[in-house]
């Protein structure tokens, strides 16, 4: 089997004790149980879980964000805490498309700076001319008009920031891209073009994403692998076709029993 | 049946710009049956129920229309008569429970202020009915949540517990605005049974607002689905979902995701249809102004 491109080995993650004002000390919470987890390079794969189950600090973990307590992350075969923190060309690789654009776009900088800086800091650009036609090339695949260049995040609707965002992560033609929650709270006709875009640009630049999401149907209509976590634990694993058509855990079924169909008829709230 | 409510050629524009907020909606809710208000962003379902409860901000101007609550048009009556009115028959379970309950009160004041004030209670026989109720919404030791302060329950819990305030007045009408939009998956489930049981029970109408199409097609009897304020397609859930005849309804079933079928939620909305979508609002508008 090829190396995996990201890889976690029993990963465990405690959130240090935060001292409270007044009384003793909290306990550490341990978010992650020795979690192991594998994405190869060009796959689609779903962490999905509720509330508290750990998926976000998963996500965060895979890109070096957030220390194991125990256990390794891999990325391409190199353990992250090992990289020093400018390990500018790993970082590269990584990138992250954010759950809410505007408070992740630097609201002072332009879109032409906000997508011209990292392919300028990473050399992949020359000079600004050249990152400039970089810009434009990715902004038209995301299907927005050059004027927003010029523009600054605010002057953007929600859904011309995500796909800002999404252009962002792509500029440095990354193997591996997060995405955490992002098309939750969107329209149904917005989140159907994200999905789709995401999917082209995978195949396109033969990018790694993995997918972070409480909604099982969009896992369902874009992953090819899916990981279920309850309680910081993953439950089950395994390609969307076998676990959608035949859970094997309990908390599994239960998640996709939670899901209403648009279908008419059923006996879903009886049960 | 007869029509709890009913919206008559209701129409609304910002204050602000004169432009369109509703165009010309009617709808009616038949007494004890759930009528669910569909539509993406801006569609203007919050603003239809902000109408109805009589909490519509100042930028938005009712132009035209009546809103009939049981013969009376809550649009028109004055303001003292109207307060009575929608204070003892409607109830509102909003989106965001933290928002929604004052964080400085013990859930149990919250609980029984709308008994005393609209079923005559007195301090004591509010509190055991509320403790009544809480039961009723399948919370743990309601006599302990009575003294909690919102912030010490969970989302789901919070939510069960504006739905015990709702249907403490036993309203005739309930505005459920999104209720379970922000609740897990699981926790979705077991709220919406909860409100379908108490709805069956208490044989309440309930004007249920959501974006989301699979919560439509199990818990809502009627539809209306509304585009920029237009309405595109109205009737029963059964036809909406079988036979849908607008090709916005068509699209936006297909747009959605579905577990069952890998394909589904892989099809942007044509932009042809949402241009012609514009175009019937244009043509509406171009009617009314011309």
């Amino acid at each position: 089997m090829a190396e995996p491109l990201v890889e976690t080995r029993g990963l465990t993650v405690d959130y240090a004790a935060r001292r409270s004002l007044w009384g003793p000390a909290n306990a550490s919470t341990r978010v992650l149980r020795g979690v192991d987890i594998r994405i190869d390079a060009g796959e689609i794969v779903g962490i999905v879980g509720e509330s508290g189950s750990g998926k976000s600090t998963l996500g965060r973990a895979l890109l070096g964000l957030v220390p194991a307590t125990e256990g390794q992350v891999l990325f391409a075969g190199h353990p992250l805490d090992a990289q020093p923190d400018g390990a500018l060309a790993l970082r590269r690789h990584m990138q992250m498309i954010f759950q809410d654009p505007m408070s992740s776009l630097n609201p002072r900088h332009t879109i032409r700076t906000i997508l011209t800086r990292p392919i300028l800091l990473h050399g992949i650009a020359l000079d600004q001319a050249a990152a400039a036609a970089s810009a434009a090339a990715v902004l038209e695949r995301v299907g927005l008009p050059l004027t927003v260049l010029a523009r600054y995040p605010h002057e953007l609707s929600g859904g011309q920031r995500q796909r800002i965002g999404i252009a962002r992560a792509v500029m440095l033609r990354p193997r591996f891209v997060l995405a955490d929650e992002i098309v939750s709270g969107q329209d149904v006709s917005t989140q159907a073009r994200v999905l789709v875009l995401l999917k082209e640009l995978c195949a396109e630049i033969g990018m790694a994403l993995a997918f972070i999401s409480h909604d099982l149907s969009v896992i369902r209509a874009l992953c090819h692998r899916v990981y279920v976590l309850n309680g910081g634990v993953v439950v089950e694993e395994g390609s969307c076709e076998s676990v959608f058509a035949a859970p094997q855990h309990a908390y599994t079924r239960a998640l996709i029993d939670a899901i209403p169909l648009p279908v008419v008829g059923t006996s879903w709230l009886a049960a | 049946m007869s029509a709890l409510l009913s919206i008559e050629n209701l129409s609304a524009v910002s204050r602000r710009d004169g432009k369109p907020i509703l165009r010309d909606v009617s709808l009616q809710v038949e007494s004890g049956t759930i009528h669910g208000l569909v539509g993406e962003s801006g569609a203007g379902k919050s603003t239809i129920s902000k109408i109805v409860l009589g909490i519509v901000s100042g930028g938005v101007v009712v132009t035209a229309g009546r809103v009939m609550l049981d013969g009376k048009d809550l649009v028109q009556i004055p303001e003292r008569d109207k307060r009575i009115l929608i204070g003892s028959q409607l109830a509102l379970i909003p989106q965001d429970p933290l928002t929604a309950l004052n964080p400085g009160r013990h859930i149990g004041d919250q609980l029984t202020d709308s008994l005393r004030m609209w079923k005559g209670f007195n301090r004591k026989a509010a509190w055991a009915r509320a403790l009544e109720l809480l039961d009723h919404v399948a919370i743990r030791d309601p006599a302990r949540v009575m003294d909690q302060f919102p912030h010490h329950l969970s989302g789901g819990m919070r939510q069960r517990v504006l739905i015990a305030a709702a249907f403490a007045i036993e309203p005739k009408l309930l505005i459920a605005d999104e209720p379970t939009t922000a609740l897990d998956a699981t926790v979705q489930k077991q709220v919406l049974q909860l409100l379908k049981r108490l709805q069956a029970e208490h044989g309440t109408s309930v004007v249920f607002v959501t974006h989301d199409l699979g919560v439509v097609a199990q818990i809502c009897d009627d539809v209306t689905l509304l585009f920029q304020g237009k309405v595109m397609e109205q009737g029963t859930a059964a036809t909406i979902f079988n036979a849908p005849r607008h090709a916005y309804t068509r699209a936006l079933l297909a747009a959605s995701p579905r577990y069952d079928n890998p394909a589904a939620g892989l099809n942007p909305i044509d932009d042809a249809v949402i241009a012609a979508c514009y175009a019937q609002i244009q043509q509406f508008d171009g009617v009314q102004h011309g």
